[in-house]
């Protein structure tokens, strides 16, 4: 056990500053310090107010993995960071510290993909990833399907959101029953109090000639806030919790049938979920009843590992040390477009093998890559 | 005493090595998109040109500002971060007056570097070691009668030539500057601030209107 490599993980692609510091799959420290609470009044996370909060807290929270961990900085084998997707100016901070902090210690650098991130995590709760694998990431910045064969290597999108992440719904339809922000939580408990069959809200993209594994929350938040208006309207009393168990039902219905359809489509006979979202009980019970029935595994980490953390950036990193993929370089900028495709940023001449010609760029989406950094202006 | 300094507060990525001296090393970059991407190469580089290793610095000096939030934190995060891995003090200099340090002027004078919206960043010296006001981040037209008269440093002052008609060199801050006005009130033993962001403005942060309300009427 001793041999796995010390990795310590930061993430800062939102509003959570996230230390974790790993051994292979086990879970050592899980740091995170959240300016959430300097975003409620402003009902959204504001990037400036994110950016600042990342900056103050970084220090302080690296110390504290590292001594919950019980380790030394010394010992670590590498350090990973998001470098992407996420917030511009957020994911600058932590690329920035990740930077400093393995620069200083001598230590290889592993800029790592948010999303892969959240997949990677749950080896932390049950054990290295089967392979392939099936995931449904679904927060407040993303809904998407992935299948992959190899967690630093291959990662394919099956679907995604068309319009709104789950998550945003969710705090959408908080706001229109004035539950404040971050709407998850509330509404989840809410609903457990309501009846889910009480409105048929609609289901979005689930017709016959709809694109299997795409998702669409836009409709569903259009028809919810018409009904609680027309309630309104009438001079009605708005049922919140029957209104937030039959959202949330038909936000959880769609997730998991689809999810449930593309392991049958691809012969996968396991599915993990993450995501602030998959913190959502009736989400879990849903997709645990969905898939018992279907003769699939449920893999969902806890709560605390599907939200935005370090410890998931720290188990990607140690994944990568353990397959020896190659390190980022010292000039690894933070990608705010990140693909998803892209597990981690290799360093400039380490293409895993193929193309050794005209690399001005270290990563293949180069061109993309490019014509992102251009556009964010990080001087303003 | 090895004093690594740095400051990404302005479109300058700027950083030197003093050993107590004097500068041993140093490096200046200017463009402002690419604060993060150049930083840590720079640093690597001013090491290897000085033949020392990271480990051998006994202090970081950053650049505090004040200066646009996003490139500023770059400095700052990294500052901060060396302090932590190496366990050695990290000093801050407020950057208007490396700026002044630098500056060949004798008597008052103001530096006045770019702070974007048509505005700028600002004080007033009585000399290059002597800053008279607290930094100040306003809009050239409003501060004219106060500085119109003084000679004045740094690209906000270049900038707007009718605000500052005596304006000239240098138009950027250098770490070697930093890193000299650093090591002078250290030797003296005076106190440092602390290494903390001078943003001088609030975070733009619009509070959401009223949900949007879709039913059409
Ligand atoms: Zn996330």
């Amino acid at each position: 056990m001793a041999d796995e490599p010390l990795v310590l993980g930061i993430e800062t692609s939102c509003d959570e500053t996230g230390v974790g510091v790993v051994r292979g799959t086990t879970l050592l420290a899980d740091a995170v310090a959240s300016s959430v609470d300097e975003h409620a009044r402003f009902g959204g996370v504001v990037p400036e107010v994110a950016s600042r909060a990342h900056l103050e807290a970084m220090v302080p929270t690296i110390r504290r993995a590292l001594k919950d961990a019980g380790v030394s900085a010394r010992d670590l084998d590498g350090i990973a960071v998001t470098a992407g997707p996420g917030l511009a100016g957020a994911l600058l901070v932590g690329v920035t510290a990740a930077k400093a902090y393995a620069y200083a210690l001598g230590k290889p650098l592993y800029g790592v993909n948010h999303l892969a991130s959240h997949i990677c995590v749950d080896q932390l709760e049950h054990g290295s990833l089967p392979e392939p694998t099936m995931a449904l990431l679904v927060s407040g910045g993303h809904s998407s399907l992935l299948l992959s064969s190899d967690i630093t290597s291959d990662v394919r999108p099956l679907g995604a959101t068309i319009d709104d992440a789950a998550g945003e719904a969710f705090d959408k339809i908080a706001r229109v029953l004035n539950l404040g922000f971050p709407g998850g939580p509330v509404i989840d408990r809410y609903a457990r109090e309501g009846d889910p069959d009480a409105i048929a809200f609609p289901r979005g993209l689930t017709g016959p000639r709809d694109p299997a594994y795409d998702f669409s929350f836009s409709g569903l938040k259009t028809a919810v806030a018409r009904w609680i208006e027309a309630k309104r309207a009438a001079g009605e009393e708005v049922p919140v919790r029957d209104v937030s168990a039959s959202f949330q039902e038909a936000v959880v219905d769609v997730l998991t049938r689809k999810a449930v359809r593309a392991c049958k489509d691809e012969g996968v006979d396991h599915l993990m979920i993450g995501g602030g979202v998959a913190a959502n009980t009736r989400l879990r019970a849903l997709a645990q009843e969905r898939c018992e029935a279907a003769g699939i595994r449920l893999r969902v980490p806890r709560p605390k590992l599907c939200t935005d953390n370090g410890a998931m950036v720290a188990a990607l990193g140690a994944e990568m040390v353990a397959r020896n993929r190659p390190p980022s370089d010292w000039d690894l900028s933070a990608d705010s477009s990140l693909p998803v495709t892209d597990p981690h940023v290799p360093g400039r001449g380490h293409t895993d093998g193929h193309d050794h010609h005209g690399h001005d760029h270290g990563h293949h989406h180069g061109h993309d890559h490019v014509h992102e950094t251009a556009k964010e202006n990080l001087y303003s | 005493m090895l004093l690594l300094a740095l400051d990404t507060a302005t479109p300058a990525v700027t950083v030197a090595l003093h050993d107590g001296d004097d500068v041993i090393a140093s490096s200046s970059q200017v463009d402002a998109r690419r604060h993060g991407e150049l930083l840590l190469p720079a640093i690597d580089r001013v090491l290897a040109d000085a033949g020392r290793g990271l480990d051998a610095v006994t202090g970081i000096v950053v650049g505090i500002g004040p200066g646009p939030y996003t490139g500023l934190r770059v400095g700052l995060m990294t500052a901060d971060t060396f302090g932590l891995a190496l366990g050695v003090p990290v000093h801050g200099v407020c950057t208007l007056d490396g700026l002044a340090h630098a500056a060949a002027v004798e008597g008052p004078f103001v530096v006045a570097t770019d702070a974007r919206r048509k505005e700028v960043y600002w004080a007033r010296y009585a000399d290059p070691r002597t800053r008279v006001t607290e930094p100040a981040v306003d809009r050239p037209a409003d501060i004219a009668d106060q500085v119109r008269d003084l000679p004045a440093v740094g690209a906000g002052a270049l900038l707007y030539p009718e605000t500052f008609p005596r304006a000239h060199a240098p138009e950027h801050v250098s770490a070697a500057a930093l890193a000299r006005l650093a090591a002078e009130r250290l030797a003296a033993g005076a106190e440092l601030p602390e290494p903390r962001p001078l943003y001088l403005r609030r975070p733009d942060a619009q509070v959401p209107k009223n949900y949007k309300v879709v039913t059409p009427k």
